[in-house]
C-alpha cells in the first residue's frame, strides 16, 4: 500500500516539451512511471522524450485520449495557475504543482476553486510525490528510497532526500514520500498527508520535516495528539534564521514574532513526537520507533 | 519587498484612500522650503524601511520652517536600526481625535486575505494582539466574492466608530483591498488611520509589503525597489537567481536547498559556530551557480571558513565534485574549504575533491562537516 500515487497512476505531464519538463519526465519514465501524455497548448500531435510521450494542446484532450487520472506541473509561474485550474476542470483528481513563484494572491483563488471541485492539489513550489517501485510524480531523485514501512512528509526537497537516503541506508524503506512544498499558500497540508498515512496500512510510522513559518507545524501536532496512533519522529529546520527574512522558501519566514522554530518543536513535543535536532538522528530515532 | 511610507501613501491615494501625502526631501534645506510652502506646523519623519521609527527619534513635530530644517539635519543624520535615513517625507501637521488601525495580510491557516481593524492605532498590531487581543476585530475575505458591505459596517461598529464615520470607513476598507490584490501586496496597512477633529478619516500612515513573486506582473511597482533593503551581496544574488540572506557570523555556506540549508545553519551554531550567510544554490548545483556562489561568499571579509553541503540526487556526487574543482580552479579561494557531498556516489565525489589538490577537508556526516568548519574558523 502507499498513499497519493502508486501503479494505477496515469500520469499526464503539463509543460512537458520544456527544458525542466522534459529532462524530468524521462526520469520519471526510467523510474518506470505510466505517464500516458504531455501536454503543451500549440505542440499537440507531437511526441516527447524520444516519442515516448504523445502532447495533446489540452489537458482534456489528453484526459479523453489516454484516461489520465493525475497531473504533474512543470509550467513557468505566470502560466502555472492556469495549469492547475485547466487540470481540476479536465476531471483530474490529483494534481501536482512543481513551479516555484506563483503569486500568493493567485494561489489563494486557485486553492478556494480547487478546494471547491474537491480536487487534492500538492504543491506549489513542491518536489512532488514518490512511492519506492511504483510510481515517482515529480522530481525527488528515485533511486535512494525504498519500499518499506515509513511514511515521509515535508515542506523541502534536499532535506527530505537526505532523510530518505539515510532511512534506505539504514535497510529501512518508505511507504510514500511526499513534498507538500515551501509556499504560503499550498494545497495539501501536513494534516492531510498524515490522515492518509495513518489509515494506509502499511504505513508503521510517519517522519514529519517542517520548517519556519505560519502554523502548520502547531495544527499537525494537535491532529496527531488527538488522532494519531502510529509514532511520528520530526525534524524543523531554521532554529537559528532571524526573524523578518525569508528563508529561500517563499513561506519560511518568522512574521511578528510568530511561526518560530522553537513554538512548532515545543507544540509536537507536547503532542508526544520525537524532534531530532539535527537531520541525522532522524532515521536512527525511526529505526527505534519501529523496532 | 518593503515599500516606503510616501511610496505606499501614492498606491492608497490612488484607490481613493484620504491620505496625508506630504513631499519627500532629502537635504534640510529642501525641508525648510517645503515648510514655508505648507505653512507649519509640519511633521518630518525619516524614510527607511524598518519599523519603530518614531522611538528611534525619525519622526518630529516642527513649529516653524527654522525648526523643520533642525529636526530635519538631525534625522537625516540618524541610523535607524542600522539603516542610513536617505530621505524625509514633510507633511502638514494633522490634529487627531482618534487613532485606529487597518489593515489586510494573508492568514496562511484560512488561506484567505484577512481584514483586521482596531480601536487601538498608532501601536503595531502584533503589541496590541499580545496585549488586547479583543481590541482586534477581523473579517475573513473570500477571494471570489471579495470584501462585502456588511463586513465593514462588522469592522467599524466592532471598533466603535461612531455611526457617521461608517460610509467612509467601508470606501477607506474597499480601497484598501482593491489595492492589496491589484498590486499582489502580503500586506497592506494604515496605523494609524485618525478621525480629525472635523470629524473625518485620514491616513497618517501607510505600509505595503508587495509579494515577491507577484513582481514579474508589475514592472512600475519593482522599480521602487530601495536600495537599502539589501545588502549588495543579497542584490548580487537576487540578479543571479540565488536564495541569499546576510547574517553575522564566519562560516560560508553553500548548500543546494532551502531547508537543508536552513538546517546546515542550525547544526553550525549547534557546534558553536556562526554562518555567515543562508544560501541555496539550488538543485543540480551547477557549475555556474557554483562560481557566483562561491564569489558571493568570498566578497564577506568577515568569512574564515567555507561549508559546502550539497545532496547529490539527480545530479550524482562525483559531477557536483568536478564542477566544484572546476569552479575552484577559477576562482582560487585562499580559506578552509569544508565539503561534505551525500547522495549517490558520494564515496567517487568525495576521491575527487581530496585529490584536487586545494586542500579540501572533506566530511561524511553533517556533524562531522559543520564541527570541522568550527574548527577551521577558529583557527584560520
Amino acid at each position: 500500500m502507499s498513499i497519493l500515487v502508486d501503479q494505477t497512476t496515469r500520469l499526464v505531464v503539463q509543460g512537458v516539451t520544456g527544458r525542466e519538463g522534459e529532462f524530468h519526465t524521462r526520469q520519471t519514465l526510467d523510474y518506470g512511471t505510466n505517464v500516458v501524455a504531455g501536454v503543451t497548448p500549440g505542440k499537440g500531435g507531437q511526441f516527447a522524450c524520444d516519442g515516448r510521450v504523445p502532447v495533446f494542446d489540452t489537458v482534456r484532450e489528453a484526459v479523453e485520449a489516454t484516461g489520465a487520472n493525475t497531473s504533474v506541473i512543470y509550467v513557468p509561474a505566470p502560466f502555472a495557475p492556469d495549469a492547475i485550474i485547466e487540470a481540476a476542470d479536465a476531471g483530474l483528481g490529483l494534481v501536482v504543482c512543481i513551479t516555484e513563484g506563483i503569486p500568493v494572491n493567485e494561489m489563494i483563488r486557485v486553492k478556494a476553486y480547487l478546494d471547491m471541485k474537491g480536487v487534492q492539489l500538492v504543491g506549489p513550489n513542491c518536489p512532488g510525490l514518490l512511492t519506492p517501485g511504483q510510481a515517482k510524480v515529480g522530481i525527488m531523485p528515485g533511486h535512494i528510497a525504498m519500499p518499506g514501512p515509513v511514511g515521509v512528509v515535508s515542506r523541502s526537497g534536499t532535506l527530505t532526500y537526505e532523510v530518505v537516503y539515510a532511512l534506505t541506508a539504514l535497510g529501512i524503506g518508505q511507504t510514500t514520500c511526499v513534498g507538500i512544498g515551501g509556499d504560503p499558500i499550498i494545497g495539501t497540508r501536513f494534516v492531510d498527508v498524515l490522515a492518509l498515512f495513518e489509515a494506509d496500512p502499511e504505513t508503521k510510522a510517519v517522519v514529519l520535516i517542517g520548517e519556519i513559518g505560519g502554523n502548520d507545524e502547531e495544527v499537525a501536532a494537535r491532529f496527531i495528539a488527538e488522532r494519531m496512533t502510529k509514532p511520528v519522529v520530526a525534524f524543523i529546520a531554521g532554529r537559528t534564521a532571524p526573524p523578518g527574512k525569508r528563508m529561500g522558501h517563499a513561506g519560511a519566514i518568522i512574521e511578528g514574532g510568530t511561526g518560530t522554530a522553537a513554538e512548532k518543536i515545543a507544540a509536537l513535543e507536547a503532542a508526544g513526537v520525537r524532534v531530532a535536532e539535527h537531520p541525522e538522528q532522524i532515521a536512527r530515532m525511526v529505526a527505534e520507533v519501529i523496532s | 519587498m518593503k515599500l516606503h511610507e510616501y511610496q505606499s501613501k501614492r498606491i492608497f491615494a490612488r484607490y481613493g484612500i484620504p491620505v496625508q501625502e506630504g513631499e519627500v526631501a532629502s537635504t534640510p534645506q529642501e525641508v525648510r522650503s517645503l515648510a514655508e510652502q505648507m505653512g507649519c506646523p509640519v511633521v518630518v519623519k525619516a524614510q527607511v524601511l524598518v519599523g519603530g521609527r518614531g522611538k528611534a527619534g525619525g519622526i518630529k513635530l516642527a513649529r516653524t520652517p527654522q525648526e523643520a530644517e533642525e529636526v530635519a539635519a538631525r534625522i537625516l543624520a540618524l541610523q535607524i536600526k542600522g539603516l542610513p535615513v536617505r530621505k524625509v517625507l514633510v507633511a502638514r501637521a494633522a490634529d487627531i481625535q482618534q487613532e485606529i488601525y487597518l489593515g489586510i495580510v494573508v492568514d496562511r491557516a484560512a488561506a484567505r486575505p484577512v481584514m483586521m481593524a482596531s480601536s487601538e492605532g498608532g501601536v503595531e498590531i502584533e503589541e496590541v494582539a499580545r496585549t488586547h487581543p479583543e481590541a482586534i476585530k477581523k473579517v475573513h475575505i473570500d477571494p471570489f466574492v471579495g470584501l462585502r458591505g456588511y463586513q465593514t459596517l462588522w469592522l467599524a461598529k466592532g471598533i466603535g466608530l461612531p455611526p457617521a464615520l461608517h460610509r467612509d470607513f467601508g470606501r477607506i476598507a474597499q480601497g484598501l483591498y482593491r489595492s492589496f490584490v491589484e498590486c499582489d501586496a502580503s500586506l497592506a496597512e494604515i496605523n494609524p488611520l485618525v478621525i480629525t477633529p472635523e470629524g473625518t478619516l485620514l491616513a497618517l500612515d501607510a505600509k505595503i509589503v508587495l509579494d515577491d513573486n507577484g513582481l514579474f506582473r508589475h514592472p512600475d511597482l519593482a522599480e521602487l525597489r530601495d536600495i537599502d533593503e539589501e545588502t549588495p551581496s543579497e542584490r548580487a544574488a537576487r540578479e543571479a537567481g540565488l536564495s541569499f540572506v546576510q547574517l553575522d557570523g564566519d562560516i560560508g555556506c553553500m548548500v543546494n536547498g532551502a531547508g537543508l540549508a536552513m538546517a546546515t545553519m542550525d547544526i553550525i551554531q549547534h557546534f558553536g559556530g556562526m554562518p555567515a550567510n543562508f544560501l541555496d544554490i539550488g538543485g543540480g548545483a551547477r557549475a555556474d551557480r557554483v562560481a557566483t556562489a562561491l564569489r558571493l561568499i568570498l566578497a564577506d571579509p568577515r568569512v574564515k571558513a567555507i561549508l559546502f553541503n550539497i545532496f547529490g540526487g539527480i545530479t550524482r556526487c562525483d559531477e557536483v565534485a568536478r564542477g566544484i574543482v572546476s569552479v575552484l580552479d577559477e576562482v582560487r579561494p585562499n580559506l578552509p574549504i569544508v565539503a561534505r557531498l551525500v547522495g549517490t556516489n558520494e564515496a567517487e565525489g568525495r576521491q575527487i575533491l581530496e585529490s584536487s589538490g586545494y586542500g579540501i577537508i572533506t566530511a561524511t556526516t553533517l556533524a562531522e562537516a559543520a564541527q570541522k568548519a568550527v574548527a577551521a574558523a577558529r583557527t584560520h
